[in-house]
């Protein structure tokens, strides 16, 4: 063959692939997820991207939506705005229907923007943004947006659970959050609630620390105790989480610990066994919810991932956004964005659980039940081998958190 | 005075640490003219070893192990990259220890995953020495004061008491001369990145279990730990240390002293109000910067002092 016709040849095959791909790419529902997936949080995003996947094959195996299979397209933000809007343009490139992103209110804020410019000026080629754990209450209130659907409770939320699970005994607690978007609206937040709910609770510590700065927290631990603070309020994650209580439990402090996120990756271990009967966190799932209830199959479901990985479930949140895109788009009879999202508003599930939860119409803010884990010995799963887990020492219900909001939603006419 | 107790060991234990990591640097910085940035990468490389060698065979036999497999590493890096690189002057080896450093940090969350891993301190040492205060001070730091200690002193007799030592110090001053006398120039570079190298992996072992051992350890300890080489000063151990007990101390007491400019202001008679201009800056207080003041007087010092504590020469 002379070098012209191989090059056909190799063309013809081209466009082949590239069609017989794009027929294939018309059966499934794209949806575009984009977290840090590189740099020092990248541990968070990998986390979220297994357990969305795993969730995802177990959804296509009930028959996904309409017929079409849902398909996970993951892009790596590296935990900058900038990146994220770069993958929203691709996302939008491509046509997909939805996008998701969980990690960093910054962020989210930059995509609420992005996709309100995007609809307005694309009326064909919409795209739904669901948030899977940007928490500021900021975005279904003054920032609310008809395409943004949240699917975690706000910080606001999250405080007043903190704050309605202290016990009488403790008066004196210490604060310390993280120095922006998030940190500051928790620490705003449980203010507020500590001085509604238990006006008895002396606040003898405030403080914000530098994101992701702080190697060892022993003088924070000195500090606190200096104060004579019974309890450490804290919404941190990540690094800046463990650190602090694993510093607190080296220190031998008599404290208790309230945060939002040490049970996910990396606590348990960080923490260990000194941390026993001292941690609790306010958290959407424990694995240790279906076996207390007497859940078999949502145990199954759960262990069924522990056994494929090596680290815990903790996600029960993100099957209830494929359960919710699913009816949405079942309900739409079509994956059309805008359609989709109309079919979203106020729609009401009975998560895998057992309990009820709605997609607030008024701020398309998911409003579900809510755990108060302790990190304890004698669990029946515990946690990253460490042999404590969680146990739930509080459910709170849907309706006893549904806080009110102030969003003035803006609906599109078509 | 019990905070001040607390957070003066507490300071120095960092500092210590800080000292371990630094004190290799230094030496390689010194020696060669090498700004490595690959450095912290050993620093968590050692952190990983012990994890995996204490699985299987212990705590012990990774105190050993792990820090002269980093340091076997450094001295491949050394004879088959670095000396190649060096070529072409320092910018040359400057992007390539950077390189390196991004290299090591994918190659460790590819092979340990991107979860932090539960390496923890060995039961021997796992109990509070003495409590201060109400306050316990767990064995463990104790022995990373005791193993960063007897380096200082390992170091400083090496360099001033033996043969080897000398034609280190004469190499690092005069390589041309000392080549010509018949010394291996080359190989006592070598020598010496591999001795940094395993320092550095040393901090690792015992700074893993103390701090957190996760994949972005290399990416938060490598710029403070510049800080501390160039405010020590080149080519200078003592200055070194200072600058590391310096650091841990002032990272610590910055946390406790809840002090604003506003507050050294309202001394002098001058009341901050939400009027004035820069109010938020004045008020912002000292804990909520504490991490930055190390960069703070880096950049002092640059300006003020070029060659650093007690450098000998200009950075």
């Amino acid at each position: 063959m002379q070098p012209g016709k191989w090059l056909t040849a190799l063309f013809a095959i081209a466009v082949a692939l590239a069609s017989g791909s794009h027929a294939w790419g018309q059966q499934t529902i794209k949806v575009a997820y984009t977290d840090p997936l590189s740099g020092p949080f990248a541990q968070v995003g990998d986390a979220n991207l297994k357990q969305m996947q795993y969730i995802i094959d177990y959804i296509n195996a009930k028959g996904g939506a309409l017929g079409k299979k849902f398909e996970l397209v993951p892009f790596d933000n590296k935990s900058q705005p900038s990146d994220a809007l770069i993958a929203l343009k691709s996302a939008t490139d491509q046509n997909m229907p939805f996008i998701m992103q969980c990690s960093g209110s910054n962020i989210a804020a930059a995509l609420i923007d992005a996709v309100n410019k995007h609809n307005d000026r694309n009326p064909d080629n919409r795209i739904i943004y669901l948030n899977c754990g940007a928490v500021a209450p900021e975005l279904t209130n003054e920032q609310c947006s008809f395409w943004h659907f949240r699917f975690d409770l706000h910080a606001a939320m999250k405080a007043e659970v903190m704050v309605r699970a202290l016990p009488k005994d403790v008066t004196k607690v210490y604060l310390i959050n993280q120095d922006y978007l998030f940190g500051q609206s928790v620490q705003r937040e449980v203010k507020n609630f500590l001085g509604k709910l238990r006006p008895d609770v002396q606040v003898v510590g405030d403080e914000l620390i530098p994101l992701g700065k702080i190697k060892d927290f022993s003088p924070y631990i000195t500090k606190i105790k200096a104060s004579g603070a019974q309890a450490l309020l804290t919404g941190n994650w990540g690094p800046d989480m463990n650190l602090l209580i694993k510093a607190g439990v080296d220190a031998g402090a008599d404290l208790r610990y309230y945060t939002f996120y040490a049970h996910l990756a990396g606590g348990p271990t960080a923490i260990g066994a000194g941390g026993d009967n001292r941690v609790l966190a306010v958290m959407s799932f424990g694995e240790n919810v279906a076996p207390e209830t007497g859940n078999a199959e949502a145990e199954a479901f759960t262990k069924g991932f522990r056994d494929k990985h090596k680290f815990d479930f903790s996600a029960a949140g993100f099957r209830t956004i494929f359960e919710y895109l699913q009816a949405a788009v079942n309900k739409a009879g079509s994956v059309d964005p805008t359609k989709v999202a109309f079919a979203l508003e106020g729609l009401t599930i009975k998560d895998f659980l057992g309990f009820e939860t709605t997609m607030r119409k008024d701020d398309h803010q998911l409003i579900s039940e809510y755990f108060v884990g302790t990190f304890k010995k004698g669990v029946k799963y515990d946690a990253e081998g460490t042999g404590l887990g969680w146990a739930t020492s509080a459910t709170v219900l849907a309706k006893d958190i549904d806080q009110p909001n102030t969003c003035k939603m803006k609906r599109p006419k078509s | 005075m019990e905070v001040f107790v607390v957070s003066l060991l507490n300071g120095l234990v960092y500092g210590m640490l800080l000292f371990m990591l630094a004190s290799g640097l230094t030496l390689i910085l010194s020696m060669m003219g090498v700004l490595n940035f690959a450095h912290a990468s050993a620093y968590m490389l050692g952190a990983y070893f012990a994890y995996t060698i204490s699985q299987y065979i212990g705590f012990w036999p990774a105190l050993i192990i792990a820090p002269v497999l980093c340091g076997l590493i450094g001295a491949a890096i050394e004879m088959w990259g670095l000396r190649r690189v060096h070529r072409n002057g320092h910018i040359a080896e400057l992007l390539f220890t950077f390189g390196l450093a991004l290299i090591i940090e994918k190659g460790v969350q590819m092979t340990w995953g991107l979860l932090p891993v539960p390496y923890r301190v060995p039961e021997l040492l796992d109990f509070p020495l003495f409590r201060i205060y109400g306050t316990q001070f767990p064995a463990y730091r104790a022995f990373m004061l005791l193993i960063s200690a007897l380096m200082f002193g390992a170091i400083w007799l090496g360099l001033t008491r033996t043969r080897i030592g000398l034609v280190i110090q004469a190499a690092l001053t005069h390589p041309d001369m000392a080549s010509a006398l018949g010394h291996n120039v080359p190989r006592i570079f070598t020598l010496v990145f591999a001795a940094g190298t395993a320092l550095a992996g040393l901090a690792g072992v015992i700074g893993g279990n103390y701090q957190v051992t996760e994949p972005a350890m290399a990416f938060t300890m490598g710029p403070i730990v510049f800080v501390v080489v160039v405010f020590g000063g080149l080519g200078s151990l003592t200055g070194c240390f200072i600058a590391s007990i310096l650091m841990g101390l002032i990272q610590t007491f910055a946390v406790v002293f809840d002090v604003s400019l506003a507050d050294l202001l309202a001394k002098f008679g001058y009341v901050v109000t939400k009027d004035t201009p820069f109010a938020e800056v004045l008020t912002v207080t000292l804990p909520r910067i504490g991490a930055l003041l190390p960069f703070l007087m880096m950049v002092l010092i640059l300006v003020f002092r070029p060659r650093g504590l007690m450098g000998t020469r200009d950075t």
